[in-house]
Order: C-alpha cells, then structure tokens, then sequence
C-alpha cells in the first residue's frame, strides 16, 4: 500500500467555476448584450443557435494593482546571449519605449492584445438574446382561466373504492389495532403460562385447598378463555381500510400553443422571406426557451395555406398570388380542432409583405375581430416592406383599435430592425 | 533488475498505487521529507476549475475567477495549454491533481513532481514553515467561503463584489514582509472573529472620538502627531485596523483577502526554488526508476521528451521568450550544485569550497530549506549554470539613448550577472514600496501614502485607479506621493484636487 490516497473525483463538482463565470457574465451584461444584438444582425437563418465571442476592452477588465511604470534606471539579466560582450551599446527603439526587451509582443491569434475575447455558450446566447422579454398575458390566463380541472391527491380517507384501497396504509392500521386489543391478554397469558409451568415444577403441597391440580385447573380456565378472547380479534377490520382520497382541482392552464403564419407568395421576395424567417427563428428559439411544454403550429401561405413542419416552414420556397385570409381560416379551424381555449393560451404571430386580394383584406379582419381575437391571449403581425402600406397594412389598424391590449402591429424594413421590433412586442409586461 | 510496472500508456487505479508506492519508496530513501498525499484523479475540466481558483481547494465567489476561468477555458479549447503539472496545495494532506486523460507516464510524472517534489518543499522549506500552516489551510479557507457568501446574502453580492475588489488591488500591499504571524486554527479563527466583532468597531472608533478633544488646544507648541507612529508596509492590515467608515462585516472582508494574501505570499517568493526542486525530483525519481528497470525505454522516451519541455529556455530574441522560466533556472541550479558535490572541478572548489565534494542529498536538502529566490540565486547561481543559460545583464537608464550590456557570462561578469538576477527576484524591488505615511486626524481624515522611488522607477498610470479602491476602503481623500530622493515627485489624489477640479470646470 503507498502512503498516499488516491481519489477518484471526476464525478463530483463539475461546475465548479459555474458560480464565478456567471459572476463574471453578469458584471459584464453591457458588453454582452452589445454582441448578442450585433450577432443577430450578422448572423445567417441558420446559426441562430450558436454561442457568441464577445469582446471587452482590456482597460474595462483589468484589475489594476500598484507596480512600476516606465521609466528610471534597470538593469535586467536575459538568457541566451549570442555576440555581447559588456560594453556594447544597443540603440533603443525609436519612440523611447523602453522596459527592455520581451514586452509587447504581438498576438498571434489575430485578436488585439487590448481585448478581451472569450466565448459564450449557445444557452447563455439565447438568455442574453431573450433577457427581459416573455411572453404577455400568460399570467393573467393562469389566474383567471380555471375552466379545466385535475384531480390531487389530498391525503387518506376511510371510505372509497376497491380500486382506491391503500394496501400498506390498511394493513399497518390494522396491526396497530391488533396490538392494542391483543397486547395486553397476550401479557397476561405469558404470564399464566409461566405461572402453570412454575407450577408443575413444584412438589404438590398435601393442602387439598391449595392442590398442585386445582390451581393449574383454575390457570388453565382464564389461559383458554383469554386465548379465545385473542382469537376473536379480526386479522383485518373494516375500520382498518383506508383509501386514496382525491380531490378535483381547478387546473391553471399553462400550456401554450403558438402560431406562425408566414406569406410564402411570389411578391415576398427573398429578402422579404429571409427577414420574415429571422424573426420566426428567433420567435421560435424564445418559445423553445421559455415554454418546455409549448406547440408551435407552422402555417405558411400563398393563395392557399397549408400547416407545415419546422423544416418546410423555414427553408423550402414557394410561389404565387396572395391570399391572407386562408391562414387565418386555417389557424381557426385548427384551434376548434385541437386547442380548446379552457386548456390552451394562444399565442399567434403573422409575417407579411402587406399584399393581399383586396377584396381579401376586410375578411381578415373580420376574421380577426370575430373568430381569432376574442380566443388568443395575443397576436402581432409584422409586416415586411419599404412601400405605402395596402389595404391589409389599414384593415388591421382598425382591428388594432378595437383590440389595442393583445393586438400588435409592426413594420419591418430591413433585417438590423429585427431584434428591436422582436424585443418591443414581447417586452416584459407587467399584468 | 525488476519488471517494468506498466509498458502501455492507460493507467489504471490500481497501476497508480503502484507507482506512488515506488515512487515514495525512492523519494523516501533518497530522504525527501513529506506531508502525506491526497491525489485526485479529476477532468479536464475539473482541471480548469482548479486553475481559476489560483491554487485554493476551496474559494469564495467572485466575477474575477470567473474571468480566469474563462480565460482557462479558451487556452485549453486552442491546445495553448497542458493542462498537467501546476496545480498542488500546500495543505495536510497535500493534495495534487491527475488529469484523466493522461498517460500512465504523465501520471507517474505528476505524482513524482507534486506529490513529492512540491510536497516536501512545503514541508521544509522554512517560509512556508514560518507563514503558513498547511493542517488548517483548507478550513481556513471554507471559513472565508461561508463568510463571504453570509454577507452577500444579509448585504447583497454587489456591496460584497466591490470591497473584495478593493482588497484584491492591495493585495500585493497586504502582507507583513518582515513580521511572524502565529498561525492559527479555523475553529480559533471563528472564535476570535466573535470576539474582533464586538471589539474592532469599538477600538476604531476610539481612534477618532479624541478628534474632537484634542481639536481644541491644538496650539502652536503641540507638534501635531503621527498616525500611525512609525510607517507601515502592510496596508490592508492598516485598513483592517483603523478605516473610519467601514463595517465590521467589512473589515472581516479585508481580513480574509489579507490572510489569503499572506499564505500565498511564500509562494511568489520561491518560485525558483520550488519549481526547480519539484522538477529535479522528478527527473532524478524517474531516473532512479529507470535504473532499477521499473519503467521501460518506452516510458523513459515519452518522459525525457516531456521533460524537456517543461525546462525549456527560449533565448531572448526569440518570439516565444516571456522572461526566465523558473523550471529552468531552478532545475539548472540544482542539477549543478548535485555536480559540483559528486564532480567538482577547479573553478567550483574556487568558487564553492564548502560545497565541492560534499554530500549532495544534505547540500541540497540545506539549500532547498534555508532560501528563498533572491538568496537562493545569491548564494548558489554558479558559473556553469551562468555559461549554460548564456546570462547577460543589459541596462536600460534614462536618459541614455541605447542599452548598455553591463555584464555577460565571463570572469568579468558572473558576480554582476548573479547580483543583478537574484535583485530580479526581490519582492521588494518587484512590487513598488509603499507605505501608509500619515492620517489627517485633525482634519479631512485623508490618507497619505508614500512611494519611495528606487532607481528613479515612477508608478504605473493605472495608480490613480488602484487609489480608486484605497478611497473606497477608507472612505476619506487618499493621497499618493511618489518620492524620489526625499522628494515628491509625483503627487496623485483621490478625488483628484479641488484646485484641479475648479479649473476643468
């Protein structure tokens, strides 16, 4: 055996360094925050889901301690001499920097030596990305809306069901009882036994009174009597039973589904589909964040929409004329179909260029006003265009009027105003 | 001639115990002295943690370990890094780090380095002796972990994060150089930081409850009074001490970054010698290893070439030089002073009587017990070693508009070249020597510092931000005067000058 212990450790305390590096992290959110908005800006549709290298100027992390400047007189000893022999004189560098030799080198790396540059992970991308953003109106449907109930479980209960019996519980209910009534005639016949056996030891006393026979006679009586009593006591009782009690709850709806319609037609043109595509990428990226039990419905369109998964959503291209209002019909009837509002907040978001059949426009509004609005928590429409708006762009204005608390519009004109446009619709609300 | 322990590269626990018991086996016969060993096989990234909490076990949370951390991290992700020798603690049990994606080899490198090499360094050597205290270290330093997390509960992380970044930027400033503590236990620690609570506010606030009645006959006889008397190096522990404004929770904070700072403070002193012994103790165990055929050539190829990287010295000019790499020089002195023992030539018994043709285990043994960098290289840079590295002292003085090279490795040389390396190495030269001069207590309650310029060397630029933290610590004006032959030549203040201030505006 060697004197020293040999420990396995790599399986405790991973994170160690977690704490500091969010320590870390969260003196530097400023700078962080810089990068992530810049990143989203640069970034192409698909690398979304990334970590960020982020920069800090060196003199806003250094820690600074007390040490010598340049200047004065030193004399420092190097390795590796080749020619010098004392007495030779080097000229200094033009610009009298001074310090001797083996200072500012360069980097290698093609990072400035004055920045700081380290990496932030993917997660920490999305959380600096969706700080301060949520969802809106999600709690006040969870305090209002108690439409759909659940069972709990609410302790015991003597009576119920078979199928509700609680085996362990009723059992142990019963051996408490079955202690408590036999415990004490149990003692007692210990004793008896223990008193005939003493008995039956001894030598018989010539006092008939007081015969051997008639007191082991007299024992006997009260031992069989007792033993009776004992065994009268039922194994399992019916007061022994106990069941599972439930009790139905009003169950706040929590569960969320969202949906993305998007116009896929011939006048979106690629930019257009891109920047749509970047803004429902980040929409997406904040649900998947936020929501671990979201559904997100994909709904694209041109003169007919058409739900789609993730993939098709976001990367196969299509063409032809416009019609809105297909989507909207197709959102409808798949919420009638498969969100019933008691159980589901309803989130929606539309993504357009602004042109639509014009006799098209005033169906979606009412679309909007009497069929979607009265069951989605809240819908934002973004429209994608550097033109005059269209009879779309003016028909959901009034809708906005009419709907100001959980009807939002915005007008996109290129891909930097994502981010902002994204954080203002979904900016933290205070309900 | 016994079988080698292993001959493929994948270690095992068990391999690992038999190589310790060899490796200890050899290191005690060749009388190295040490506490025993905890190793711990860890990740690599477990490894990185190590590195960004510089050394300690355990420590409290702050944002600049995580900066370190993060810096590890990407040195590591580009292969800049090995992640293998440095990390061990002088602590009882003394605990070293195994990486696991190591060979067999670097295992056995490690163990023979750290747990034996570094091990009884810490042992013996006698700063670590008189400053530190390795059975209580690791309390010590879970006592600072709770306290510091205790007040960033009651007081929020970010009063917390700005005293320890005050204490940090004074952390060169807070060691006693010349003083001996008596160390203490944890348990006592706890005990008397109860006891410091209750008193500590009281005694400071003596110091300024006689402003006021001294404030009266303040006359023209009564020279006004020092505070403190005498100058003091140590200004975390002044701060500690006599800072009017801060609580006592904060005073607890000073005190546990200075006691931090302390317990390292051996450390940046020996780094020569301790580096150098843990490296010619490995390389030596290895040998002896090699010798009794407990390792094959296979082992013995991987180890040499690892070896040599650790020692390598890249000459001035090249792009890879960052200064003198202690392994090196520590390595090279040692290895030489085994020479001059077993193979002493002329110039040695010239230079070294005492040592030519002694018994090398107990010259080393002394000279590995009894220094410390500067004296180290005074007392034992030879000649040879000199010659090998091809040392050179060049000067830089201003003024002057070349360098000039002072000395080289020659007869003329060595003794201005080894003067001037060991002076290299003086803390005291390193770190500029500052002092708490004098308190207003009369007055404006300011702090005035002073620099004493040597060789004409100012301050830095960053000082004025370094005084930043002493303001916030002691809550009043500080003042800086950087002195150079009893004059001041540079005045710096926090806030800066009313005057100044009036004129910007």
């Amino acid at each position: 055996m060697g004197i020293s212990h040999v420990v396995d450790r790599r399986l405790n305390g991973k994170n160690k360094s977690a704490v500091n590096r969010n320590r870390f992290l969260r003196r530097y959110r400023r700078h962080i925050k810089k990068a992530v908005s810049e990143a989203v800006h640069n970034r192409s549709i698909t690398d979304m889901e990334q970590g960020e290298q982020v920069s800090i100027p060196n003199e806003d992390i250094q820690e600074p301690v007390f040490h010598h400047g340049t200047g004065g007189d030193r004399e420092m000893v190097h390795p590796g001499n080749k020619e010098f022999v004392a007495g030779d004189r080097l000229p200094k560098p033009p610009g009298g920097g001074g310090g001797g030799s083996g200072q500012g080198q360069a980097s290698d790396q093609g990072e400035g030596m004055d920045e700081f540059v380290f990496q932030i992970t993917q997660e920490e991308f999305l959380d600096f990305l969706f700080d301060d953003l949520a969802l809106p109106y999600l709690v006040r449907k969870k305090l209002k809306d108690t439409a759909s109930f659940q069972y709990v479980h609410a302790g015991f209960t003597t009576d119920g069901t078979p199928a509700k019996l609680n085996v362990v519980r009723s059992l142990r209910k019963a051996y408490a009882r079955r202690i408590s009534l036999a415990g004490k005639r149990k003692r007692r016949i210990r004793d008896l036994e223990q008193q005939i056996a003493d008995l039956e030891a001894q030598p018989d006393t010539d006092d008939p009174a007081f015969s051997k026979e008639r007191q082991i006679e007299d024992l006997q009586e009260e031992l069989g009597e007792l033993r009776r009593q004992v065994k009268r006591i039922p194994w399992i009782d019916e007061i022994d039973l106990r069941y599972r009690q439930h009790r139905k709850e009003p169950k706040p709806s929590t569960s969320a589904v969202m949906f993305c319609l998007m116009d896929v037609s011939g006048s979106m043109t690629q930019v257009h589909k891109d920047i749509a595509k970047r803004f429902f990428i980040l929409l997406y990226l904040f649900l998947r964040k936020n929501y671990k039990r979201i559904e997100v419905v994909f709904i694209r369109h041109h003169t007919a929409a058409k739900e789609v998964d993730e993939e098709e959503f976001f990367y196969s291209r299509e063409t032809g004329g416009t019609i809105v209002s297909s989507a909207l019909k197709l959102m409808h009837r798949i919420i009638e179909e498969r969100y019933p509002t008691e159980d589901w907040n309803i989130y929606a978001a539309q993504a357009s260029d602004g042109d639509n059949w014009n006799d098209d426009s005033p169906i979606c509004r009412r679309l909007l006003q009497e069929k979607i609005l009265p069951l989605v928590q809240y819908y934002s429409y973004v429209e994608i265009t550097p033109h005059e708006h269209q009879a779309l762009w003016h028909e959901y204005e009034s809708v906005q009027e009419e709907f100001p608390e959980i009807f939002a519009m915005q007008q996109l004109t290129d891909a930097s105003e994502i981010y902002p446009i994204f954080r203002e619709l979904f900016e933290q609300k205070t309900t | 001639m016994s079988k080698p322990i292993s001959s493929d590269s994948d270690w095992s626990f068990e391999l690992i115990d038999e190589y310790d018991r060899e490796i200890a086996r050899i290191a005690a016969d060749f009388g190295l002295d040490t506490y025993p060993n905890q190793i711990e096989v860890i990740s690599a990234e477990q490894m990185m943690d190590a590195y960004s909490s510089v050394g300690m076990p355990v420590g409290y949370h702050h944002w600049s370990f995580g900066k370190q951390f993060v810096q590890t991290q990407k040195g590591y992700r580009r292969g800049q890094m090995g992640l293998a020798y440095e990390i061990v603690i002088n602590s009882n049990p003394c605990i070293a780090y195994l990486m696991e994606e190591n060979t067999m080899m670097m295992q056995a490198l490690v163990i023979a380095h750290a747990s034996y090499g570094h091990n009884s360094f810490f042992k013996s050597n006698y700063l670590f002796r008189t400053w530190t205290d390795a059975s209580s270290i690791v309390d010590y330093l879970m006592f600072a972990r709770n306290y510091v997390a205790e007040c960033e509960e009651r007081y929020g992380v970010d009063e917390v994060e700005a005293i320890l970044d005050s204490c940090h930027a004074l952390m060169n400033q807070g060691v006693d150089r010349y003083k001996r503590p008596a160390p203490i236990s944890a348990e006592e620690e706890r005990r008397r930081q109860k006891e410091r609570e209750e008193y500590r506010q009281q005694q400071v606030n003596d110091l300024w409850r006689t402003i006021p009645e001294m404030g009266g006959d303040d006359g023209p006889d009564g020279p006004q009074r020092r505070f403190p008397a005498e100058p003091q190096e140590n200004l975390l522990y002044f701060i500690e001490k006599n800072a009017p404004l801060l609580e006592t929770w904060q005073r607890e904070l000073v005190r546990i970054v200075r006691k931090i700072a302390q317990y390292f403070y051996p450390q940046r002193q020996t780094q020569v010698m301790n580096e150098g012994w843990a490296s010619f103790w490995h390389y030596t165990i290895v040998h002896q290893m090699y010798e009794e055929g407990l390792v094959d050539d296979g082992f013995m190829l991987e180890f040499l070439q690892n070896h040599t990287a650790v020692i390598y010295q890249p000459p001035f000019d090249s792009p890879y030089y960052s200064g003198l790499n202690p392994y090196t020089l520590g390595f090279s002195i040692y290895m030489d002073l085994k020479r001059m023992c077993e193979n002493p030539t002329e110039e040695d018994r010239e230079w070294f009587p005492d040592i030519a043709g002694s018994d090398w285990k107990q010259t080393l043994d002394f000279a590995m017990r009894n220094f410390k960098d500067e004296s180290f290289i005074l007392q034992y840079l030879s000649p040879k070693v000199m010659r090998d590295l091809k040392l050179f002292a060049i000067a830089d003085e201003e003024g002057d508009d070349a360098y000039e090279i002072k000395a080289i490795h020659d007869d003329r040389g060595y003794r201005r070249v080894r003067e001037k390396l060991a002076r290299q190495y003086n803390l005291s030269y390193k770190d500029p020597n500052i002092q708490v001069w004098n308190v207003n207590t009369r007055g404006d309650r300011s702090l005035l510092l002073r620099h004493t310029r040597v060789n004409g060397i100012p301050m830095a630029e960053e000082t004025q931000d370094v005084l930043k933290h002493v303001h916030r610590l002691w809550g009043f004006d500080v003042i800086l005067e950087s002195m150079d032959n009893g004059e001041v030549a540079e005045r710096y203040r926090v806030p800066p000058d009313s005057d100044s201030r009036n004129t910007a505006a």
